[in-house]
């Protein structure tokens, strides 16, 4: 339906009716990110993809790729100062910042909005024609400059800016650049813009690469990926079985392993040296220096795939005890015994310096198998540390389905299945993998506090706290913000506005009346929470219109649960 | 009747001028049926049936059915035999005095919607006036807002928060225009959703500039003939109808109301694009929440600048807020030094839906 024509006129309409359309630079950047971010097609933000890769200048064009691959700048400048120096523009009190923030949702937005108009460019003069990569380099350039001076460059920037260009460049200092595109999207449009192969460009954009320092013909070139010992490989994701999975043909074409509740992660080892990568393509080799000891040990042009996470004698701990190592610079001893990382292989990508991902898994399972094995004959101790990840044997998918049951026993949260003869494919494809999780636990809690919401749920209450019985008192226990639908988000935020009993800043006190079936994937003990537990993944299960505020769930319940289902250890 | 006693019991209210008896005797009172005038014997804008009932204007949340007897502007009384059928209308024209039991009432352009009125009464020397809805700027259909000196001010305040900052007019105009003229050079029908009474009236003389080719709702129909009826000028419009064929709507605009947005109604549309016309559109949450293809901020109510201007204007001594971001606003004018109040009325809660304007 959407042709050529039409593609070049929808980057011109500018859905929000704010600003116009110049050429090139940065408002060619902001209007892309427009399109992006209120389109409701997809054929609509792959074209308009397109359009920018097949018009932006190159280095502009690496810049995107960097920002939509998740490689942003660092922040030069915290929110709150941001926040100051706008407030200090516009001459009105703090509270009414924040008031008009707390019904925006978005920071950059709030800023946008607030600002005075930008002055009229003299007649003659052009538009300030500046780039993407400017401002981004600016960035980098002032990362250590003195306050005053980032000032003067925000402020001078704001005054050069459309609205719609204000966002875009809030945007890009305050972070969290989550518009409407995946990173699969515009891998997908620079395919059809370059001709290149998708999971190649997957690759290739992979790694350590510095957005400043690289031209955009040796980024997209194949022949590039060799020169980087770090590069990792694109992983491979699976989908969400739904069903049972017995019309998958014959078991054994399936290899079944449990489910584990950590970080995704690659270790590589090239030229004797060792990277670790997250899923989210961070480095993150010096924040786990258990694998260091596999710099000595792995073969040279060895790459797994596996889980990173928390365990102690073979045994899965806590997913939080994870979280408090991810966010240190720096990792003290105390820290390495109460929350010792291991990493549980389950797939090799490269071995004896050859990229096997096309080899069926069956094959690379057993070279995998051979690597860990000789790997831990070097060193017995290392076996804390690294293990393969265990296949599950089953001769029937009834045996399996039994056996899924066991699941949290084992520390994980279900089963993955995959495709014996499956190539170990780029992002996330349908049909040989997928992942199978335990139904989740439920409890039932009102809800008692209430905030407003960010994005496409600005102005409206939609983040609650809910609560517990404990005798004639309510404790609270989690925070939920998703799992209902839109009507029953405003039917919930006419509820809030007509029953709130106090208002302590931006939180609403409620009524507790609105009985919610709170669904959550794991739960453990935490000295940080009223209630003394924390949940995985909390969500909103359904509305329990049918039930009374009296019906709710207790504080024991959740212990008895916690008891249950709570990992053995937990760090304490 | 719960939630009048809300009202009542209310904190806020009770540090207000409403609903204190004594000194200097407020005018207007909050009871269980809406704003009364106790000297009068009225209501403004009641929230159910009573004897006399002033109408500010015709929007449903405004104007009730059930009073005994309707006093309103000239333009509004045919809007409101339209929607509430007979009753016994009184109407006036702007700036022209009508006294009911000594209270002297007039009605002045409120700039919201055709026929739209602030309400100033006077007993005793003290002059109050309520706002109504309102907005500042002349759309060139509703009258341009008058500001009326007061010595109490009851004010709106929907878009009562600082991002909310109108374009002119003409550059939103400008805007849709240009929409248009994009999907029809992509053979695409333009929908634009406006509420049928006040912004679909400006929409449509927005989109005659650029095409003769302009189809409504039938609840917009219906209130484009009352207003051609009542002697106004508008451009030639086309109802949709069962028969209505397809090849008639290729590359149309057509104006609809909230309420038919995303119903069946509009498959016979297909291909169009969707285009809200809202204040609330402002926000581009709202927009994508809505899930429309574009969002234009048109409203029929005061910005901030606007409402600042406009209580400034009126001398007010003292400003009751209401209808909106009422704490926001009152705390703000508090602040600079104008003695304000929130009144906070459950019964009519803003709902950002783009209904209510």
């Amino acid at each position: 339906m959407i042709n050529e024509t039409s593609n070049n006129s929808q980057l011109q309409n500018f859905p929000l009716g704010v600003g116009g359309f110049l050429d090139g630079g940065f408002s060619l950047f902001s209007s892309l990110v427009n399109i992006l971010g209120t389109s409701t097609k997809n054929t609509e933000k792959l074209n308009a993809l397109q359009h920018y890769f097949s018009t932006a200048s190159d280095k502009d064009k690496v810049w995107v790729i960097a920002i939509f691959s998740g490689r942003r700048p660092k922040r030069i400048i915290n929110s709150t100062i941001l926040q100051q120096w706008c407030v200090e523009l516009i001459d009105l009190p703090l509270w009414l910042f924040e008031e008009s923030y707390h019904t925006v949702g978005d920071l950059a937005e709030t800023i946008a909005l607030l600002l005075p108009p930008k002055p009229p460019t003299p007649k003659g003069e052009s538009q300030s024609g500046l780039t993407l990569s400017h401002y981004l380099e600016e960035f980098i350039r002032l990362e250590k400059a003195e306050e005053p001076i980032k000032k003067d460059f925000i402020i001078t920037t704001w005054m050069q800016l459309s609205q719609e260009e204000r966002f875009v460049f809030n945007k890009l200092i305050t972070g969290g650049f989550r518009i409407g595109v995946s990173q699969k999207m515009m891998v997908n449009a620079l395919a059809k813009t370059t001709k290149i192969e998708a999971s190649t460009i997957a690759h290739l954009i992979s790694g350590n690469w510095q957005p400043a320092n690289i031209n955009f013909a040796d980024l997209l070139n194949p022949n590039m990926v060799s020169k980087d010992d770090s590069k990792p490989y694109p992983f491979y994701l699976a989908y969400a079985l739904e069903d049972d999975p017995q019309n998958f043909g014959n078991i054994t074409e399936w290899q079944a392993e449990w489910k584990w509740d950590g970080i995704r992660g690659q270790i590589i080892k090239r030229n004797g040296e060792l990277y670790v990568w997250s899923r989210g393509e961070e480095l993150m080799t010096d924040k786990f220096p258990e694998y260091l000891i596999l710099k000595t040990l792995l073969p040279d042009g060895t790459v797994m795939d596996g889980e990173i996470l928390p365990m102690q004698d073979l045994q899965p701990l806590p997913f939080s005890l994870l979280q408090t190592r991810i966010g240190r610079k720096t990792i003290t001893k105390k820290q390495l015994q109460e929350a010792p990382i291991g990493f549980f292989a389950y797939d090799l990508l490269e071995y004896n310096t050859t990229d096997i991902r096309t080899k069926p898994l069956q094959e690379r399972r057993l070279l995998l198998e051979n690597i860990i094995n000789s790997t831990l004959a070097g060193n017995q101790l290392l076996a804390n540390t690294i293990q393969l990840s265990p296949t599950i044997q089953a001769t029937s998918w009834d045996e399996l389905i039994t056996l899924r049951q066991g699941s949290r026993d084992m520390g994980s949260e279900g089963l993955m299945l995959k495709r014996k003869s499956s190539p170990y494919q780029v992002g996330r494809k349908v049909g040989d993998w997928w992942k199978w999780k335990m139904e989740p636990m439920v409890i039932d809690a009102v809800l008692i506090y209430a905030q407003k919401g960010h994005g496409r749920r600005s102005n409206l209450y939609t983040d609650y706290t809910f609560a517990v019985k404990d005798g004639d008192r309510l404790v609270t226990f989690t925070k939920a913000y998703s799992g209902l639908t839109d009507k029953e988000f405003n039917e919930i935020d006419a509820f809030v506005k007509a029953n709130s009993l106090e208002k302590f800043g931006p939180v609403r006190t409620v009524k507790p009346e609105l009985v919610f079936e709170i669904a959550f994937e794991g739960i453990a003990a935490s000295a940080r929470h009223k209630s003394g537990v924390a949940l995985r993944f909390p969500r909103m299960n359904r509305w329990r219109k049918d039930k009374k505020v009296d019906e709710i769930n207790t504080l024991e319940d959740l212990k008895n649960m916690l008891r249950i289902y709570g990992n053995k250890k937990d760090g304490k | 009747m719960d939630k009048v006693l809300d009202i009542k019991n209310s904190s806020v209210l009770e540090n207000s001028p409403l609903g204190v008896g004594g000194v200097s005797a407020a005018l207007l009172t909050y009871t269980d049926k809406g704003l009364y005038c106790q000297q009068g014997g009225f209501y403004i804008d009641p929230w159910g049936a009573v004897d006399k009932a002033i109408i500010t204007h015709a929007h449903s949340d405004h104007a009730r059915w059930g009073s005994n007897h309707y006093l309103c502007h000239h333009l509004t009384k045919p809007l409101l035999q339209l929607r509430l059928g007979n009753n016994n209308y009184q109407s006036t024209t702007w700036g022209e005095p009508v006294y009911i039991n000594g209270v002297k009432i007039s009605l002045h352009p409120a700039g919201h919607i055709i026929g739209s009125s602030q309400i100033r009464i006077e007993y005793n020397g003290e002059i109050w006036v309520v706002s109504g809805d309102y907005k500042t700027e002349n759309d060139g259909l509703s009258g341009a807002f008058e500001a009326v000196k007061c010595h109490t001010f009851i004010t709106e305040s929907t878009f009562g928060l600082p991002i909310y900052k109108w374009q002119p007019q003409a550059i939103i105009y400008q805007q849709i225009q240009q929409w248009i003229l994009e999907n029809q050079a992509n053979n695409t029908s333009s929908v634009l959703i406006a509420y049928s009474l006040g912004k679909a009236q400006r929409v449509i003389e927005a989109a005659a500039t650029i095409t003769n080719n302009i189809y409504v709702h039938g609840a917009i129909w219906n209130t484009h003939e009352t207003l051609l009826n009542t002697g106004i000028h508008l451009p030639t419009v086309k109802k949709v109808t069962p028969e209505t064929t397809k090849a008639e709507l290729k590359n149309a605009v057509i104006i609809a109301p909230p309420s038919a947005d995303g119903t069946p109604w509009m498959k016979k549309f297909q291909p169009y694009k969707v285009g809200v016309c809202s204040g609330w559109m402002q926000v581009r949450g709202n927009a994508r929440r809505r899930n429309v293809d574009a969002g234009f901020s048109l409203s029929d109510h005061a910005d901030w600048p606007g409402l600042l201007q406009a209580i400034k204007a009126t001398q007010a001594e003292r400003v009751l807020v209401t209808h909106g971001f009422q704490a926001v606003l009152s705390r703000y004018l508090t602040e600079t030094g104008i003695e304000a109040y929130e009144i906070n009325t459950p019964l009519m809660p803003p709902t950002p839906k783009g209904e209510e304007e």
